[in-house]
């Protein structure tokens, strides 16, 4: 099955200092969370059209993880948060 | 059981039998026996330097993440690979990430009737249900150790197996928390028509489920 990629787009480049680099919340995949529970959480957390949440959804099934917002530091602390407080397995990380 | 229907305003309702709501009520008081803060200590009456010492140790180091995997998985890391953000995230974050736990536990108990019966949600308590039931099969999917192969895994027990009847119970909460779910987002899709589509009939008590139920209501 093909999946397209998530839509959260990131500037890629090896010339973007350390500090400058964005910051990115990942959702890990688990056995237990429903794919239509992610795919609403993602909708209401975000506030994601139904097609882009459930094709982050996807990618975290198929792929293992996927990045599903992108932005300041403590603004993906704070997803992160709100995702814990869904249950979704959710990290914060700085974009490599 | 009765799955949950859309309501107007964005809610939604269901039907459950006093021995669903009892199961309910107390899968979801264990977890919220197992979220609670730690208790504080009680105070000493003589305290040593090295008391004194372990207390603040305790206060200056970063929490870390429970050895029980159960905790473990309701309060995870907000980082990987990288203990020390992991600890500032969690020393920020953990106690109110137990609060709104407990809180969403406390208001799906105040919506549910002791004898089952008619389930009556806003949107906000449809929430509080979402979370608590969905702590309630991280809690059951730890302990038993379910996988993508959950059906696989399920098939493979006999049915005199003390897990079986563990099994059932989580594949019961997923197709409850399915049901929630498809209202939920019926009711959104649909502009709060309060219209039941797809999800009529009775959900039979404790009916198998796959991991994804969608299709369970009509069982």
């Amino acid at each position: 099955m093909s999946v397209a990629p998530a839509e959260v787009d990131l500037p890629r480049s090896e010339d973007i200092p350390v500090s400058d680099r964005p910051w990115v919340t990942i959702v890990w995949n688990d056995p237990v969370n429903l794919m239509d529970y992610v795919t609403y959480v993602f909708q209401q957390v975000f506030g994601y059209p139904r097609k882009k949440a459930a094709r982050l959804m996807l990618d975290v099934h198929h792929k293992g993880k996927a990045v599903v917002a992108a932005g300041a530091r403590e603004a993906m602390e704070h997803n992160v948060e709100v995702l814990h407080g869904y249950g979704l397995w959710a990290t914060v990380r700085q974009d490599n | 059981m009765e799955p949950f229907r859309p309501t107007r305003g964005g809610g939604a309702r269901a039907w459950l039998a006093p021995a669903e709501a009892s199961l309910l009520r107390n899968l979801v008081g264990q977890v919220m026996m197992l979220i609670a803060p730690d208790e504080p200590q009680a105070p000493r009456g003589e305290q040593s330097w090295a008391d004194l010492d372990a207390d603040l140790e305790a206060m200056i180091e970063a929490p870390k993440i429970s050895d029980d995997p159960v905790l473990a998985r309701l309060l995870p890391d907000g980082y990987r690979d990288d203990p020390e953000a992991a600890g500032e995230f969690r020393r920020y974050t953990e106690s109110s990430l137990r609060s709104a736990k407990q809180q969403a536990a406390q208001e799906m108990l105040d919506t549910l009737p002791d004898e089952g019966g008619q389930i009556q949600l806003n949107h906000d308590q449809a929430h509080a249900w979402l979370k608590a039931l969905n702590d309630v099969r991280l809690a059951l999917g730890v302990r038993l150790n379910v996988t993508e192969e959950f059906d696989e895994q399920w098939g493979q027990l006999q049915r005199e197996d003390p897990q079986w009847a563990a099994y059932e119970v989580y594949a019961w909460l997923g197709a409850v928390q399915e049901s929630l779910v498809q209202a939920l987002a019926l009711a959104g899709a649909a502009g709060l028509s309060g219209r039941c589509a797809g999800l009529s009939g009775r959900c039979a008590s404790l009916s198998p489920c796959s991991k994804y139920p969608a299709t369970c209501t009509t069982r």
